[in-house]
């Protein structure tokens, strides 16, 4: 062994050692080109926020930071945004909740009808939007409710609790019960080994859940397209505006909502590594 | 006896506690679940055997379970049928392909900077898809810089162009699903022990063999998760198509909007969505059943 570490390496030529070396990061080469796949659409939407293009944003005319100083200076995109951010908060709310509740049920008893409690939350997940969209609405015409807001809020928090349910089940399945066991030794009723073991725990899976729900109803366009009627929504907007050129400020929303979502993600792993015990 | 008490009630706590504890738990989210998605489906299912009433307004149906609604629906439509799945099928392959050696970089071969890889991974999300899709329209219409630039280049001819075909409806949605990839298929890569990969280089594996006997298999259920959160909303999807096709690329997803907004044909719009429904149900079992992972339901 010791002879073969002091044998001199032999050099190899030139053109071996560079394919030796994209042998070596081939993968990373590859993941290069898959983000900047992934980014290129982005980095075009951020670039066309600085156009000067007026109503229609189709060709770039010149520089201007106009639209980032005024992004309301196309007020329906500030009206749909607004109504996005107020059906994303309730249905962020509601889904937590609701999925939070069936996530320990499902994750921390045993009892009749688990699985198929299991089955009736994947559905929803293998059922396409548009399925669930059209049945939604059919059954409020039905009940002769009209289509808008809370309609569209019911929706979101329909599709949002299967994935929270899946988030926060992942999150309570890693947890170690012997720190809830020895919260009991330590006299605390279940009650408050709830509230300040558990609890605690599971929060990072349910804050986590709740930013999925929000970014999955902030997003959604098929599914609202059929419960919200007149209401106009992010997505919906960006939509129907499309034929006629979608104005810059849309492009400015879209942006911020990406630096916005970097920086809560960034912050909140800086504040997760401070918490960390040790 | 006191203490053996004390003792049952904190094993008895832990392994439920009150027998009622679960059901109140779950009945709030439930009792939402069946009046929301279940009822509606039922309902659905009910509206796709109706017909037209006589001399009713447009939009206006009774119940007279017509069950040839799905024959007709199907037959009329059997041409989008075929190619939602088939788009579907493409897009779910091609996003694999990207998807893996991108989620494997990630999870094994990126040291420290592996969280923020994964940041970037989710980050364009926050973009609006419908934006992102715009996008591409824009950069591979005709107004963009790549058609001319590739046409004075002679890769592509005069009259060849990139949006407006089923290749680029199949491109977006291979783009928009991508993270839905790309997740599930690094959280299994991620969870691979490095030592069980040097363990089979030990045994004289090649990284080909490797790869093929070791990563391959411990990744399934990733595979699996990665390529059912693609190809399900990717077969009821009709954005892609309306943005990036052309009237010959329209999907089932076309279909069943058009039908419900457009021609408010709603007995044919609920027969198109339960086929497809069930469609994707019992594919979604059969390549659950084969692939052997349950982890998921």
């Amino acid at each position: 062994m010791k002879q073969l570490a002091d044998a001199p390496i032999p050099t190899l030529p030139i053109n071996a050692r560079i394919s030796r070396w994209f042998g070596r990061n081939l993968i990373r080469i590859y993941a290069v080109f898959g983000f900047t796949y992934l980014f290129i659409p982005v980095l075009y939407t951020f670039i066309f926020s600085f156009n000067d293009g007026g109503k229609s944003n189709l060709v770039w005319k010149g520089f201007t930071t106009a639209n980032w100083q005024n992004p309301c200076g196309a007020p329906e995109v500030c009206t749909a945004l607004g109504n996005s951010i107020k059906i994303g908060l309730l249905a962020t709310t509601f889904s937590t909740i609701l999925g939070t509740g069936i996530a320990f049920a499902i994750g921390r008893y045993n009892f009749k009808g688990r699985s198929s409690t299991n089955l009736l939350i994947f559905l929803p997940m293998a059922t396409p939007e548009i399925v669930l969209g059209a049945s939604l609405l059919s059954l409020f015409l039905v009940f002769q409710i009209n289509p808008g807001f809370w309609p569209t809020v019911i929706a979101h928090v329909m599709f949002c609790i299967s994935f929270v349910v899946v988030t926060v089940k992942a999150r309570i399945a890693s947890l170690d019960p012997r720190l809830e066991q020895a919260a009991m030794d330590l006299y605390a009723n279940e009650f408050e080994t709830f509230r300040r073991v558990t609890l605690p725990l599971v929060a990072p899976g349910i804050a986590g859940a709740a930013l999925l729900a929000f970014s999955l109803s902030f997003d959604d366009f098929i599914i609202t397209n059929f419960n919200s009627g007149t209401l106009s929504t992010f997505p919906k907007f960006v939509y129907v505006s499309a034929t006629r050129g979608i104005p810059p400020q849309a492009n400015v929303i879209g942006s911020s909502m990406f630096f916005l979502a970097l920086i809560i993600v960034v912050v909140g792993q800086f504040v997760g590594n401070k918490r960390k015990p040790h | 006896m006191a203490l053996i008490h004390a003792a049952r009630s904190r094993v008895s706590a832990f392994s439920g506690g009150k027998a009622s504890m679960p059901y109140v738990l779950l009945a709030p989210g439930l009792i939402f679940l069946f009046t929301f998605f279940i009822l509606p489906i039922a309902n659905l299912a009910q509206t796709s055997t109706q017909t037209p009433i006589a001399g009713g307004d447009t939009g206006e149906y009774e119940q007279t379970f017509h069950f040839a609604n799905y024959v007709n629906a199907f037959l009329d439509n059997k041409e989008q049928f075929g190619r939602s799945f088939l788009y579907a099928t493409l897009a779910t392959v091609l996003a694999l392909a990207i998807a893996y050696p991108l989620a494997y970089a990630i999870a094994l071969k990126s040291g420290k900077f592996k969280n923020f890889l994964l940041v970037l991974v989710v980050a364009p999300f926050f973009t609006s898809f419908l934006l992102r899709t715009i996008a591409w329209k824009q950069i591979l219409g005709e107004g963009g810089f790549v058609v001319p630039t590739l046409r004075g280049l002679h890769i592509i001819g005069e009259q060849t162009s990139l949006t407006a075909s089923a290749v680029a409806v199949v491109a977006g949605m291979t783009y928009n699903f991508l993270p839905f990839m790309t997740l599930p298929l690094y959280a299994s890569l991620e969870r691979i022990d490095p030592r069980t990969l040097e363990a089979s280089g030990d045994l004289y594996a090649n990284g080909i063999t490797t790869f093929r006997k070791v990563t391959l298999p411990l990744s399934m259920p990733g595979v699996v998760a990665g390529t059912l959160l693609t190809f399900i909303p990717a077969a009821g999807d009709y954005v892609n198509a309306a943005i990036l096709g052309n009237p010959n690329t329209k999907m089932i997803g076309n279909v069943i909007d058009s039908s419900f907004f457009k021609i408010v044909d709603y007995p044919t719009a609920a027969a198109l969505s339960f086929t497809l429904m069930i469609a994707i149900l019992i594919l979604v079992t059969i390549y659950i059943r084969k692939s052997g992972t349950d982890e998921l339901v």
